[in-house]
């Protein structure tokens, strides 16, 4: 009952709370007022039901049981994808299958959206390096994913570079950005950082668009050339397609390379770091060459991510560079669950797929973005997929402990 | 050079950094207690503008009185800012306290973002026009370098900084603010309230932005749903400028960045505004993280 | 696992049949633009007009006998989604498109439908290269290119207003930033000195010192590029500081809201606009069935895409049929009576037969001048 008093209580708050911008809309060409009264209601009920969700949530946060139970079959299924290889082995061929007959089976319209999503994934996966397993929270990321597509923009209209020239270049450029940025905020703390970040991403497309003799300032780059395959005459069937290969290929790499990182030596370093800096620091690890890796790994996804997108719109202008980007890539980040590979390629395929295909919720995309962060935040930092780590058990060393041990005894 | 130039972009900075004044002693405030950057608070100074708006046009469509419409719209405007600050800290805010410090950081991001569609969804995506509510000033006409909105910002701002100095300083709750920012664990030993505390801070934070909302709405005259960014941005600049936590360096701070960008737009180029902003707040980050009149922190374990 | 084969290639089949099952006797008129989004309310207006000329021919019985089918994709303006809702059209079989609204976009869609062979009319996108480049062969537009415009203002700024020393203000979009430089190069090459020329930050909190500046430097004219919510912040901190240097701006600001937004502020401002048509009837008739239709008055860009629907329609008519290459000649060699007058499109793609002219705000209302241009 208390709950329920406490709800209502909500409900009205609520209400009074959005009262003015909820319900007054002023029209001030003709000067008259339109009321919406229903408006209040239909959000009281909302806020009532949400105050006793998130008691509820709040509860079980407390007694400490997980809030989001997929069900048991649903636990079972993700347990054997993860423990069991032969079911991960056939989870991951039929993904494989579906994945690679897609562009085949449906339409250049289904495939150019999978594209989009494909290079969020990649963008998402390149920002986990930095945010999941580095724990430096990089808001300006998006001015990476800039430099990679005007490097290839530039370098193809001022020197004629091809695709596949400009794909290791832009990489390149993007990682000696992200360096430049990296050494001068090395001892910045978390949140100087993420700001110093986003002043850094603002200031890149703030450039690109002041600069118009270099960059076409906001009239941008046109007709970039897609990419080719030894100068076959493509129709734009065709490279949508090779485009699709050529992303999945790259989400791929970006997949392996991540997951072998994140269990190598600098990859435990990088976490270490997100844990605590002072202690990893005492433990001997260079904390300057792992953030700056750090920085130079995420970034040089980003450059990759860049180039492509500007092949695959054929267009580039700043518009396209600007925070809300950052803040887009970072959501999935946060969803998907820091550190947390499949959980980071599962949320960014879910926050693309799902305003393109459910037309109606396309609207509400930014304000549920914006939510999900929130409650993500509260209720489930770890995010859909939690990062999980590998435990090492060190035979050897027992062995010789014991072998030391028994030595002296004898 | 031209010394009535020079007056006049003095003027203008004022006014500018008076604005950005206002709003950076809202991430000031809530810094210096939490430690949070409150990344939504540009969202509350557009929701300020907007109360007000949405107030005034059903006050003046019902034909109030033209001199009292300004002052209920900003008091309204005031009331329902610090409710949303209120309400915004007890939901992003408070269920993070002694979380991992990016966690409130991400939250508010996220609840930037959701106000900002909040308001585009419910209202309009479109620029929408602020009524002209200023009083005529004429004892203003002789003195050519100030306009009446130049003047009532300068005047408002000033007085609304001078009556947050002397409630910080000589109230019962401006006292145990200052404790609680000291000390937060030595405060909560001598029996202060942190949540209340808090919650004050926000409201002070949110009124305040909210009298910048409004003053810069009736100044610029166009509003929408995308205001909040660049002046929180900007304004965020002036706190780190002047030390970050410090509320006479949110002031200076305010006042350097409005006269900085008055300056640089007067004698070189507008087009460089917003660059300079940046640049200058990742160059005191960078170089001196405590600003102007912060005190250096050394980092404990 | 057979299971999950199996069930994709059901899929597989159904979106295989899906997509060849439409008919072929329906003319597919695709519309791309700003569907949704805070760009709308310059994309909705075209999606409303082709929708009621289509209605309108299909209740004469269609065209050629076929009906006349409506195909909307949403771009919201932004390049990157751009090429998706042009991929989709395309997959949808459209005929002609018309679209897309906003520039960005349409430089990103028109290769995509290049090689699709399928002819564009844009109702509102006025970068002069889109036409003038001459890459894009089966481009038209229904509106006046930036070029145009700023022809039309920079001539009256020299033969009317007299000016010698001018300041040019721009919002650093491709539109704005595009008439002021069009301006300043019209004018610079008749010797008129360029005392300022800047971007102005459409967010910022404050313009005194720009305006002051404007003020110390004493132009004979500010030529502003941009829309109207940033001229009527301009206009008025100008007005409100004693700055009457006379103001001038390209078409996105000659709007009601503008009136409205400035009051007493916007008088004597000029703007460059299409020439005043509203007396002809075909003008008449597409208001009153937008007012019919959706209850109230049409918004940006509504007659261009009315012109660029009919025009497409009429094309389709004289060639007999869809045929790319046929519509191309049909629409270079037809004129057809449109809201906006008789229009053809010449060897660019640019309607010939349309006017713009300058207008001045005069006692709270737009007033057209008596100085214009027409288009060839």
């Amino acid at each position: 009952m208390p709950r329920i008093a406490k709800a209502l209580l909500c409900a009205v708050w609520f209400m009074l709370l959005t009262f003015p911008v909820m319900c007054i809309q002023v029209n001030s060409i003709d000067n008259s007022v339109h009321w919406h009264f229903e408006r209040a209601l239909w959000l009281g009920c909302g806020v009532f039901v949400l105050a006793l969700l998130w008691d509820w949530c709040f509860a079980r946060k407390a007694k400490g049981q997980p809030i989001i139970s997929f069900g048991h079959g649903l636990t079972r299924l993700a347990a054997n994808l993860r423990g069991d290889p032969r079911c991960r082995l056939g989870g991951l061929s039929l993904l494989a299958v579906g994945m690679l007959l897609m562009p085949l089976l449906s339409s250049i319209y289904q495939t150019n959206i999978m594209i989009a999503a494909l290079l969020y994934v990649m963008l998402a996966l390149g920002l986990n390096i930095v945010v999941g397993l580095a724990g430096q929270l990089v808001l300006g990321y998006v001015a990476f994913y800039a430099v990679g597509a005007y490097s290839y923009g530039l370098l193809h209209q001022f020197l004629g570079w091809g695709f596949w020239t400009c794909l290791p270049v832009g990489g390149l450029l993007a990682v000696l950005f992200g360096l430049a940025l990296g050494f001068p905020v090395l001892r910045l703390r978390g949140d100087y950082l993420a700001i110093v970040t986003l002043g850094f991403g603002e200031i890149v497309r703030l450039t690109l668009l002041n600069w118009p003799s270099l960059t076409g300032g906001p009239a941008g780059i046109s007709n970039i050339p897609r990419p080719g395959l030894f100068g076959m005459d493509m129709d734009i069937n065709a490279s949508t397609i090779y485009i699709y290969y050529l992303v999945l290929a790259a989400v791929v790499l970006t997949i392996v390379v991540i997951s072998r990182l994140k269990n190598s030596r600098v990859g435990l370093a990088l976490q270490a770091l997100r844990e605590d800096e002072i202690a990893c620091e005492a433990m001997g690890i260079d904390i300057t060459r792992v953030k700056l890796s750090a920085f130079a790994l995420g970034s040089c996804w980003a450059g990759f991510a860049g180039v492509i997108f500007a092949a695959k719109t054929t267009y580039i202008n700043p518009s396209s560079f600007g925070f809300m980007e950052s803040a887009m890539i970072l959501s999935m980040v946060v969803l998907g669950g820091m550190g947390s590979i499949a959980g980071v390629v599962i949320a960014a395929m879910i926050l693309i797929l799902a305003p393109e295909y459910l037309r109606a919720f396309s609207e509400y995309r930014m304000l549920i973005f914006g939510a999900i962060m929130v409650v993500m935040m509260i209720f489930r930092p770890q995010g859909l997929v939690s990062g999980e780590r590998r435990r090492y058990s060190i035979t050897a060393l027992k062995g010789t402990a014991s072998a030391s041990g028994q030595g002296g005894q004898a | 050079m031209d010394i009535e130039f020079f007056v006049e972009l003095f003027f203008g900075g004022l006014t500018r950094g008076s604005i950005y004044a206002l709003i950076a002693l809202g991430y000031t405030l809530v810094y210096g207690i939490i430690e949070l950057i409150n990344f939504a608070h540009g969202e509350v100074y557009m929701l300020g503008a907007f109360t007000a708006l949405l107030v005034a046009g059903v006050l003046g469509v019902y034909g109030f009185p033209f001199g009292g419409i300004l002052i209920v719209a900003t008091l309204a405007a005031i009331v329902w800012c610090a409710a949303y600050g209120f309400t915004l800290e007890k939901v992003a805010y408070k269920p993070l306290r002694g979380a991992p410090r990016l966690s409130p950081l991400i939250s508010a991001i996220g609840m930037s973002i959701f106000l900002q569609n909040y308001v585009l969804l419910a209202q309009t995506p479109d620029f929408v026009p602020f009524p002209y509510l200023l009083p005529e000033m004429p004892f203003l006409d002789d003195l050519a370098v100030l306009s009446p909105s130049n003047f009532l910002i300068l005047m408002v701002s000033t007085v609304a900084m001078i009556v947050l100095a002397l409630f910080i300083r000589y109230t019962r709750m401006g006292k145990a603010m200052r404790a609680t920012a000291q000390n937060r664990k030595m405060a909560l030993l001598l029996g202060i309230n942190a949540d209340k505390i808090i919650s004050l801070t926000f409201i002070i934070g949110s009124s305040l932005a909210a009298l910048g909302g409004v003053l810069i709405a009736s100044h610029m005259q166009v509003i929408n749903y995308n205001i909040g960014f660049l002046a929180g941005m900007k304004a965020f600049t002036a706190a780190v400028l002047g030390g970050i936590g410090s509320i006479p360096g949110a002031m200076v701070g305010g006042l350097v960045l409005g006269l900085a960008e008055s300056f640089t737009t007067g004698y070189v180029s507008g087009n460089y505004e917003d660059i300079l902003a940046f640049a200058i707040l990742i160059l005191i980050l960078i170089l001196r993280p405590d600003g102007i009149l912060g005190k250096a922190k050394v980092q404990k374990v | 696992m057979k299971k999950g084969l199996t069930c994709l290639a059901a899929m597989a089949l159904c979106l295989a049949l899906a997509a060849p099952a439409q008919t072929a006797e329906t003319i597919k008129i695709g519309v791309q633009g700003a569907h949704s989004g805070d760009l709308a309310s310059y994309g909705v207006p075209s999606l409303n007009a082709v929708k009621l000329v289509i209605e309108q021919v299909n209740a004469k019985g269609g065209v050629l006998g076929r009906k006349v089918e409506l195909v909307a994709q949403d771009d919201q303006c932004k390049p990157e989604m751009a090429t998706n809702a042009a991929t989709k059209l395309i997959s949808d079989q459209s005929d002609v498109v018309v679209g897309p609204i906003c520039t960005g976009p349409t430089t990103a869609s028109l290769p995509i439908f290049q090689q699709a062979n399928i002819i564009v009319v844009s109702p509102t996108a006025t970068a002069p290269a889109l036409t003038t480049a001459g890459k894009h062969p089966l481009f038209f537009r229904t509106v006046a290119h930036d070029n145009a415009q700023a022809q039309l203002t920079s001539d009256f700024l020299l033969k009317k207003l007299g000016v010698k020393k001018v300041a040019f203000l721009h919002d650093n979009g491709e539109y704005g930033k595009g008439f002021a430089d069009n301006n300043r190069v019209f004018l610079e090459k008749e010797g008129v000195e360029t005392v300022l020329y800047e971007a102005v930050s459409a967010d910022a909190v404050d313009f005194s010192a720009v305006v002051r500046k404007i003020r110390r430097l004493k132009p004979d004219a500010v030529v502003f590029g941009g829309y109207q919510p940033l001229a009527s912040k301009l206009v008025q901190q100008m007005r409100r500081d004693r700055v009457q240097t006379p103001f001038i701006g390209p078409d996105g600001v000659k709007d009601e809201t503008f009136l409205k937004m400035t009051g007493k502020a916007s008088e004597g401002v000029y703007a460059s606009y299409p020439k005043d048509t509203s007396a002809l009837p075909l003008y008449k008739e597409a208001r009153e069935a937008h007012i019919k239709a959706f209850g109230s008055e049409p918004g940006f860009g509504y007659y261009n895409a009315w012109a660029a629907a009919q025009c497409l329609l009429a094309a389709i008519e004289k060639s007999g049929g869809t045929d790319t290459a046929k519509l191309k000649t049909a629409l270079r060699e037809t004129s057809v009576d449109t809201p906006l007058g008789k229009i053809n499109f010449n060897e660019l793609g640019d309607a010939s037969g349309m006017a713009l002219s300058i207008y001045q705000v005069q006692n709270g209302k737009f007033v057209e001048l008596d100085h214009n241009l027409t288009l060839k």
